[in-house]
């Protein structure tokens, strides 16, 4: 039997261009604000999971190497995880391992970028196609999200305004989020659609900022948490899944590694009816239309219901299963911590301490990441109760 | 700590690389340059076709060895217009837009080649249209992706 584990300190930093703090200086904030957040000191972590994205964004490489100390690990275990968009769920997820496995009792996850030390990180993201077999004519991520748009909508006759919804709906959200980057006032659909079109179908407002961020989470063996805290988020499960790429008949609108990914989540958190048993999800929505198209690998609604889902409002902050109260990845990207703070955000809901976008009651949150060609998800559900 | 300068330190990196592209990708290309033709490889236990060849087949782990020609038609799976400012990572200067992405299943074959699409307007565009290769001429042809120039819609 696996040791129980819960998470007992989140530590984020705010998601923007941070022209004062270098790349330690932006990992060491976030740690100790998790620090201070449980009331540990350094020396209490046994471990450090530690993740950053593709290091060519910021034209660094095996960053751990001068960032350990700022982690806090100076003559520790430190283990390097590496999963593209999604590398902050790996991390967390690592972390969890690390300690229901029983070797360790209290470990740190952390992971973050600087997207902003670039003006060209869709040229980074070039390099992480095949260099002889597909790099030569996509335009980095958005013109990859951009063909799985066109699939999505003219599939099941969707359209444009399907993705600007959720623009709408998680821009609202993001002002009550201090951590967001991108907070504005009114953002409305008819703004949404007035915005250039850059990758068709996907127009400015369908897609995320460049951000720079860290997020850390300190999850802690059932025996120590008791001691650390009265109010943690216990890990129901973790569950993380390879979609691969261009696989024979891959439908890039049908993402069937994150709808493995759930139902094993779910049945390792007992959950039967996840729309009714779920109370909040947090969903990487690097581009608008994808939170719909994850609706459906989530199996918060069928194949193809995604884009009505959205047009029933039940995935607004007041709806039956709200998705992105904290605005989701469309406001805030950094990439390397887009993931984990998906997980720490539902963390945060599950000990209702999630500030102006808590919703009310929650017992169980799910977070989402995915990662390279839109191919690796990870997914955590935390519960206020222990398994 | 009190108020600073905020300083940092700009540097342009340039390093070059040689990618091998093994022994299915050589043979692809070098068919791709010569006769202006595709081919792909057949996974013997369960009959997915791949293009480009590739070493192995995922779902059955088993070495697609059965080399297949296709012809240079196929289905547009899906397509993006890409109308925003992007440096080419091949060339490092900026591809001129709007140009179409497009992923094309070549008749015959279970995945997608992804590559241009000579028509860049949306409403033009949907998945499912027939589309086939133009190559460049022979004395332009290097042994790249880059050999065909676009497909066009023939429909
Ligand atoms: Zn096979």
């Amino acid at each position: 039997m696996a040791t129980k584990v819960a998470v007992v300190g989140i530590g984020m930093t705010e998601n923007k261009s941070r022209w004062d703090l270098s790349l330690p200086g932006l990992y060491r904030l976030a740690y100790q604000r998790a620090l201070e957040d449980c009331g540990l000191k350094s020396e209490d972590i046994d471990a450090v999971a530690f993740g950053h994205s593709p290091e060519y964004f910021e034209g660094v490489n095996h960053p751990e190497k001068w960032c350990g100390e700022a982690v806090g690990a100076l003559n520790k275990p430190l283990f390097r995880v590496h999963t593209g968009g999604t590398v902050g769920g790996s991390v967390a997820i690592a972390a969890y391992y690390l300690v229901a496995s029983g070797k360790f009792e209290v470990v740190l996850a952390i992971s973050g970028n600087k997207l902003n030390e670039t003006s060209s990180a869709q040229i980074g993201l070039s390099t992480v196609y095949d260099p002889i077999m597909g790099r030569q004519f996509a335009a980095g991520a958005p013109s990859a999200v951009a063909v799985q748009a066109s699939k999505y909508y003219s599939q099941y006759g969707y359209n444009e305004d399907h993705g600007l919804m959720v623009a709408v709906k998680n821009r609202n959200n993001a002002l009550k989020n201090p951590y967001a980057q991108l907070r504005i006032p009114d953002y409305t659909l008819e703004g949404a659609r007035n915005t250039p079109m850059l990758c068709h179908p996907l127009r400015l407002a369908d897609m995320c900022p460049t951000s720079d961020a860290a997020c850390a989470m300190i999850f802690a063996a059932e025996h120590r948490v008791e001691a650390i805290t009265d109010n943690p988020a216990w890990v129901l499960s973790a569950v993380a899944v390879n979609e691969g790429i261009n696989y024979v008949d891959r439908d890039w609108s049908k993402p069937i590694g994150l709808r493995k990914a759930a139902e094993l989540a779910y049945e390792r958190a007992g959950i039967k009816d996840p729309r009714r048993e779920l109370d909040v999800v947090e969903v990487y929505d690097a581009f608008s239309v994808q939170e719909l198209i994850w609706y459906e690998g989530l199996k918060l609604c069928d194949w193809g219901e995604g884009g009505r889902l959205m047009e029933s409002g039940a995935t607004r902050m007041e709806g039956d299963i709200p998705v992105n109260p904290s605005g989701g990845t469309l406001c805030a990207n950094s990439i390397g911590a887009s993931a984990m703070f998906r997980k720490a955000e539902a963390a945060l809901q599950v000990m209702g301490r999630a500030g102006e976008h808590q919703i009310p009651g929650v017992r169980r949150a799910l977070g989402h990441g995915w990662g390279g060609g839109i191919q690796f998800h990870t997914i955590m559900i935390f519960g206020k109760d222990k398994p | 700590m009190k108020k600073t300068e905020l300083l940092f330190l700009k540097e342009d990196v340039d390093i070059p690389y040689n990618w091998a592209a093994g022994r299915y990708g050589s043979l692809f290309l070098t068919r791709l340059r010569d006769e202006g033709k595709f081919i792909g490889n057949r996974c013997p236990s369960c009959g997915k076709v791949y293009l480009p060849p590739r070493v192995v087949c995922g779902p059955c782990f088993t070495p697609p060895e059965e080399i297949v020609e296709l012809g240079d038609t196929g289905t547009l799976v899906s397509y993006s217009v890409v109308n925003y400012p992007f440096i080419d990572p091949e060339t490092g200067s900026r591809r001129p837009i709007p140009y179409t992405l497009g992923y094309i299943r070549l008749d015959g074959c279970d995945t997608y080649l992804s590559h241009f699409v000579d028509e860049t307007d949306p409403a033009k565009l949907t998945p499912g249209l027939r589309v086939k290769a133009v190559f460049r001429p022979r004395e332009e042809r290097t042994g790249r992706l880059q050999d065909v120039l676009h497909f066009k819609i023939v429909d």
